[in-house]
This record gives C-alpha cells, structure tokens and sequence, in this order.
C-alpha cells in the first residue's frame, strides 16, 4: 500500500515538473520579447520541408536579401527614425495546422510587425484570420485562391489572383494551341487546385470549349497512383489536359500519363514553377506550359537586375516564389516607410494606398480586396529547360 | 453457407455490373489491370502485418514504415548501381532493399517488441504507433540541420526522384487495352512471393515452428522450440517482402515523397489484411487484390469520394464475417 502512495506522489511529482519544464521558458520568453530599440522584427511563413519545400526556401531566401539589402543602406525610414530589420522565418510544412502555429509563434511569441507569407493557400487560409484578429498585416507572397484576402483588411498579397491564371490558362489553351477538349485532374483538398480548376472550367467552357474530363484526387501528398483517372480521362479523348496542382504531384501525373500511351499537351499554374518539375519529371514534362508571375529570362531591367543580385548570393537562379517574396518585402517597406506608427493600424493603410509600386513582377496597385493588379507569364518546359514564351497583361 | 455470406459477393457482383452497364467491358478491364498492379502493392504488404499478427497477436503499425524504408533503400542503392554501370541493377536494388528491411524489421523487434512481449497487448500496440511516428518524423528531419552523425541516418522531407532502374513499355493488348512491363513485374514478383512464402510457411521445418507458435507459444516453448529465433524469422519474413513492395513502388510511381509516403499504403494494406482474415496468408493476398480493385474502381467512378470506399469495405467485411474473407473461425484463448 505504501508503495502504491509513494508511485501516485511520484506521478504527480513528474507532472508537476513536466508543467514547470514547458511554461517557465515560455514565460521567460514572453518576457524578453520587449521589441528591441531601432528594430522591426517582420515575420515569415512558408513551407520549408513537405511536398512544396522549394517554395519555403526560396521565400526564405528572397526575404533574407531583401531585409539585408535595406540593412546595408543603414535601415528603413519610418516617421523620421531609422530602424533595422530582423527577418524570423517559420516553417508550416504545407500544412494549416502548421501554418496557425507559426502565425501564433510569430505574433504571440515573437511579436513582430508584420508578416510574409505563407505560401500555399489552404495554409494561408489557417493563418491569415490569426493575423486578422492581431492587426498584424500579413502580405502573402504566392497564394492565389481570391478568398485569403477576403478574409480581412489586414490580408494583403503579392501576387495575381487564381480567376485571372484560369482565365488566361483557358484562353492559351483555346486561342494560342487550339484545343478544344480539355480534361482536368486536380487535388481536391486544396483551395488552391480546386479553385484553379474551377476557373479553368468556366472561362473554356464559355469561350465555346468542351470539359471532357473533371477528375480529383486527394491531398498530393499521400496520392501515388492516378491511373484510375487517367484511364479515364483517356478514355474520354482530350486533347489538352490541365493540372492545376503542384509541381511534385504534376512529375509524377506526368510520368504516369506518358507511361499509359497518353501524349497530349500538359499545361498548368503556377504551382508548376520550381526546378524541382524536371528534375522529378523529366522528360514527361517536355513541351508543356505554364502560367507564372515571373520568368528569369524575362528581358526587362528590374526582373535581369533582381536575377543577377539573387542568383550572386544564392548560386541559382531565383523562381517565380523568389521573385514575389522580394516584391511582398518592398510592398512592406514602402509601406513602412509611408506608415504614420509602427502599429498595425497605420500599416494596413499606408499598405492600402501603396500606387504603382515598382517591383520585379509588374507595377503594384491595390484593388479593393487588396490584390495586386498586374500581369502574368507563360513558360514553355523545352530540353529540360524553363522558357520565357510570352507575357500576358491584365 | 449462410446467407450472410452472400452479401459481399452480391455485393460486389452487383457493383461490378452496374459499373459494365455504365462505362463497358473495355474500361473494366483496363482498370482491374491498374488496380492489381496497385492491390500487388498492397498484398505484399499485407502479408507482413498478417505474418506478425500470427504469430504475437500484434497489429505492427510500423509496418507502413519498414515499408517506406524499403522504397528509399531501392532507390539509394539504385542510383549508385546506376552511376556505376553496374548490370541488372533492378535485381541487386530489389536484394538490397529486401535485406535492408529484413534488418530494420528484426532491430525493431527485438529493441521495441521483445522487451515487451510479457506485457498487455496494448502495451505493444501502443509502442507500435509509436515506432511508426517515430520512424516517420524523425527520417523526415532536414539533414543540413542536423549534427554530424545523425545527418547521415535521415532521408530529409524532400521529393526525390526514383532510379529508372527498368524502362517502361507499354504493350497494347487487344481492343485498346494496354499492360505495361512494370504492371507484369508487379504482379508477377506478388505471386511468385505469395507461393514462397506459403511454402516457407506449409511445407519448411521453420514454417512448421512458426505455425506451432501461433497456436500455443508456451507450449511451443515446452516442445522445444526457440520461440524468439521464430518471431525474429517472422519479422525478418515481413521486413523483406515490405523491402520488395518499396523497390516496386519506387518502379511504379517514380518519385518518393517523403519519409511519410508509407502511411496511406500501410493503412490500405492493414485494412486488406484485416478484410482477408488476418493471420491467414492466402487472405492477405486476397484482400491486398480486392483493396487495389476496389480502391482503382471506386476512383474512376467518382474521384471525390474513390478513397473512402476502402474503408466501407472494411465495415462491410466485418460486418458480415467478421473473421474476414478467409479468416479461421477459431476461438481466441483469453
């Protein structure tokens, strides 16, 4: 009996410690979190490992440049005072649970001023109604899907919107190649791929076109085999087939596609612009096309500038993730430069009136739902390479 | 025959039907040819959770897992076969990747299970969980952030491509239909496992020791068997044919996702073996075929709502036998 007690006191003895292990360094953090003198902690988000880790890397990076790029130039005017800037960067493995940890990691416990990020929609979509409900504005690099800025007025993004990319995809497909009857096979646990996919499907059917083929999946990342859509999808004849997901799920589409005798075009979005589609892909990717906000080859000053100061520090050539990282970084500085206080309030409207921002990927103005007006570009995959085709404007 | 036992294969013959009336012979057969290319997948690995739930009565969650394992080991030891030049790389990859699963499945039992075996089942089943998530999340762990020795023991969470250690072919069959040499390797090494393994299993000495333990381990142990060389033999049986289904997993779909590409597989492989009866070898093939059919089928009907049929099978499996498909209506000893 007396060993009976002793073992109880020893649970609640190690209970005890255990609860003593993990709140007193939160505590000490919460502490010692007052913001530093002359510096601006900004937040970021994005998938560093999972099935779109190039993505997390190169936003990353392309935050680390910019922020280093303001702190050599002595730090960012703000109301008068100079400040340094401090990136803390947060991995959300391309999953929302994630996503809302590192939201509340960064506001709660890091406190800082704004955020970037996160990449994938379905994460931002986790996030942003933490950053709403803080008064944090957050500028999401690279998700497409129109409801994440819809969520609140503090929601900001860097990138065109997915009715656009569907649109301008739908129209390619119908008018540039002539195709007539598309299938589609896209991820259906995602806003990002069902929302393309949706788009896709309304403006080719509308320009006269046929959906021959409508076929999902679920979650890219546990989904191997996709022959019982693609038998299907090849039984209804298409001759142009839209996937509208991410480049490691289009690699291994592809290749099972190519294997089963069906040789028709592939195009897609954005999700499709890593280095990672070939080098998965290979040839099965051949011949195929993608819209994107941005190609390194693109000809025009400020792209080849920020290509060659990107590829100096990083040895590769920056993606289309890369470049709108670097441009939701100079939206936030303008913003900060243009801010009243540094309290989220005064950002979100000095971010609001932000007016033909020079960034890499186009000129940046606001519409009322805070996505940028601006144009896109479509890439041709040819000898294993990523080709400049054509830019579209909006 | 009792007329529960008609409800299964009624219902099955009746789907079967409707999907004929709807979509035709052709775009049946083409599928069942997709769905036993992918149900070779999932027997094999089947037959491992079947083999150690036999013989200790434990549902091995990490099986999954080894399985994983297998699929990177064939490729590691692909590409540097490849690099090297070195001939029928497919045939050393498959040893190599065997061999190594056949290890990690034996130093999972004896550092995770044995010390455990006295203990409620629970216990054991709860450690198996925590093997799996263990083995998932710690391989998954990025190797540039790591110290010295253990960024040589992880995998990292990055998409890989695999090896193309056999090209494929496709070959048309009649009407339209077409098989391709990978679908015939798949299904051919399943097979061909199966019948070993029934033959280990039937007609070896060990087979008969592994047989002996399942029904009585004490008594076993009194008729002098080692008891614990053949529960080792067992999971060193399941590891391999997890490593044969990673190499043809890694052949058939070409890119590796990450250390938790197991976990669908494993799920869908121990509903198979549960829905064959588990504990029973034939079922486990068994249940492996009918989960790949059903699951390819399923999909091509409607692609939103394919996945979830797998688990309704499970329910109505039970349901109406639930002993499984080919399970033994033995009494369980308490």
């Amino acid at each position: 009996m007396a060993r009976r007690v002793d073992k109880h006191l020893q649970q609640h003895l190690w209970y005890l410690v255990s609860v003593i292990l993990v709140f007193v360094p939160i505590m000490l953090s919460q502490t010692g979190c007052a913001q530093r003198e002359n510096t601006i902690k900004i937040g970021g988000v994005g998938p560093l490992t999972g099935g779109a880790a190039t993505y997390g890397a190169s936003t990353r990076n392309a935050c680390q440049m910019a922020i280093e790029e303001i702190n050599q130039q002595g730090g960012l005017d703000v109301s008068g005072k100079k400040y340094k800037l401090e990136l803390i960067f947060e991995d959300d493995e391309g999953r929302p649970e994630s996503a809302a940890n590192a939201y509340r990691k960064l506001i709660d416990q890091d406190r800082v001023c704004a955020i970037i990020g996160t990449v994938m929609s379905k994460c931002s979509l986790a996030g942003a109604p933490i950053a709403q409900e803080a008064h944090v504005p957050m500028i999401s690099n690279a998700s497409t899907n129109p409801q994440v800025t819809l969520i609140g007025d503090y929601i900001f993004r860097a990138c065109f919107i997915d009715p656009f990319q569907g649109r301008i995809m739908a129209n390619f497909a119908f008018s540039s190649l002539e195709k007539r009857k598309a299938a589609v096979l896209f991820d259906n646990g995602n806003d990002y791929n069902k929302g393309l996919a949706e788009f896709f499907k309304a403006r080719f059917e509308e320009l006269g076109g046929q959906i021959v083929a409508y076929e999902a999946f679920t979650d890219e990342d546990k989904t191997q085999d996709f022959s019982a859509q693609l038998t299907k999808i090849k039984a209804a004849g298409p001759d142009i087939l839209f996937l509208p997901n991410y480049y490691s799920s289009v690699a291994m589409i592809a290749k099972q596609a190519r294997a089963m005798g069906l040789d028709i075009p592939l195009i897609g979005g954005d999700g499709w612009d890593s280095p990672d589609l070939v080098t998965l892909g290979k040839e099965a990717v051949e011949g195929c096309f993608f819209s994107t906000h941005f190609s390194k080859d693109d000809p025009s000053p400020r792209v080849q500038k920020f290509v060659s100061a990107y590829t100096e520090k990083y040895k590769q050539p920056p993606d289309a993730l890369a470049a709108l990282a670097y441009d939701a970084c100079l939206i936030l500085f303008q913003g900060l430069r243009t801010a009243k206080s540094l309290k989220g309030e005064d950002l979100r409207d000095a971010l609001k009136n932000i007016r033909d921002l020079e960034a890499v990927s186009g000129q940046i103005t606001f519409d009322d739902q805070r996505n940028p007006v601006k144009g896109a570009v479509i890439v041709k995959i040819e000898n294993g390479r990523q080709v400049f085709y054509q830019r579209i404007n909006p | 025959m009792k007329p529960s036992d008609l409800v299964l294969p009624g219902i099955l013959l009746v789907s079967a039907g409707l999907y004929v009336w709807y979509y035709g012979w052709l775009v049946l057969a083409q599928q069942m040819i997709n769905g036993l290319q992918r149900g070779s997948m999932y027997a094999l690995i089947a037959l491992g959770y079947t083999l150690v739930y036999g013989i200790i009565r434990l549902i091995n969650f990490a099986h999954g897992d080894v399985f994983m394992m297998g699929v990177y080991f064939a490729c590691f030891a692909g590409n540097f076969l490849l690099s090297r030049g070195v001939g029928f790389a497919f045939w050393i990859a498959m040893i190599v990747a065997m061999i190594g699963c056949l290890l990690i499945n034996v130093l999972i039992e004896a550092v995770a299970y044995r010390p455990l075996r006295d203990r409620p089942r629970l216990t054991m089943l709860i450690t198996a969980i925590g093997v799996s998530l263990f083995l998932e999340n710690f391989l998954s762990l990025d190797p540039h952030q790591l110290p010295f020795p253990f960024n040589h023991l992880v995998f990292g969470p990055q998409f890989r491509p695999f090896p193309t250690l056999i090209k494929e072919r496709v070959y048309p069959l009649a009407a339209g239909l077409t098989i391709s040499n990978i679908k015939i390797i798949d299904l051919a090494t399943a097979l061909m496992l199966m019948v070993v393994l029934e033959y280990i299993v039937k007609r070896t000495k060990m087979g008969k020791a592994m047989r002996a333990v399942s029904y009585d381990m004490d008594v076993a142990r009194l008729m002098g068997i080692h008891v614990d060389r053949i529960i080792t033999f067992t999971f060193a049986l399941g590891g391999a044919l997890a490593g044969c289904a990673g190499i043809l997993y890694g052949l058939t779909y070409g890119v590796l996702q990450s250390p938790c590409l197991g976990m669908w597989p494993g799920i869908v492989a121990f509903v198979a073996a549960v829905v064959g009866g588990i504990g029973n070898i034939p079922g486990a093939m068994l249940g492996g075929f009918l989960m790949g059919i059903v699951e390819t089928l399923a999909i091509s009907v409607n692609s939103n709502l394919g996945y979830g049929v797998t688990f309704l099978i499970l329910i109505l499996v039970l349901l109406v036998r639930p002993k499984g498909l080919l399970g033994s209506p033995y009494m369980e000893k308490i």
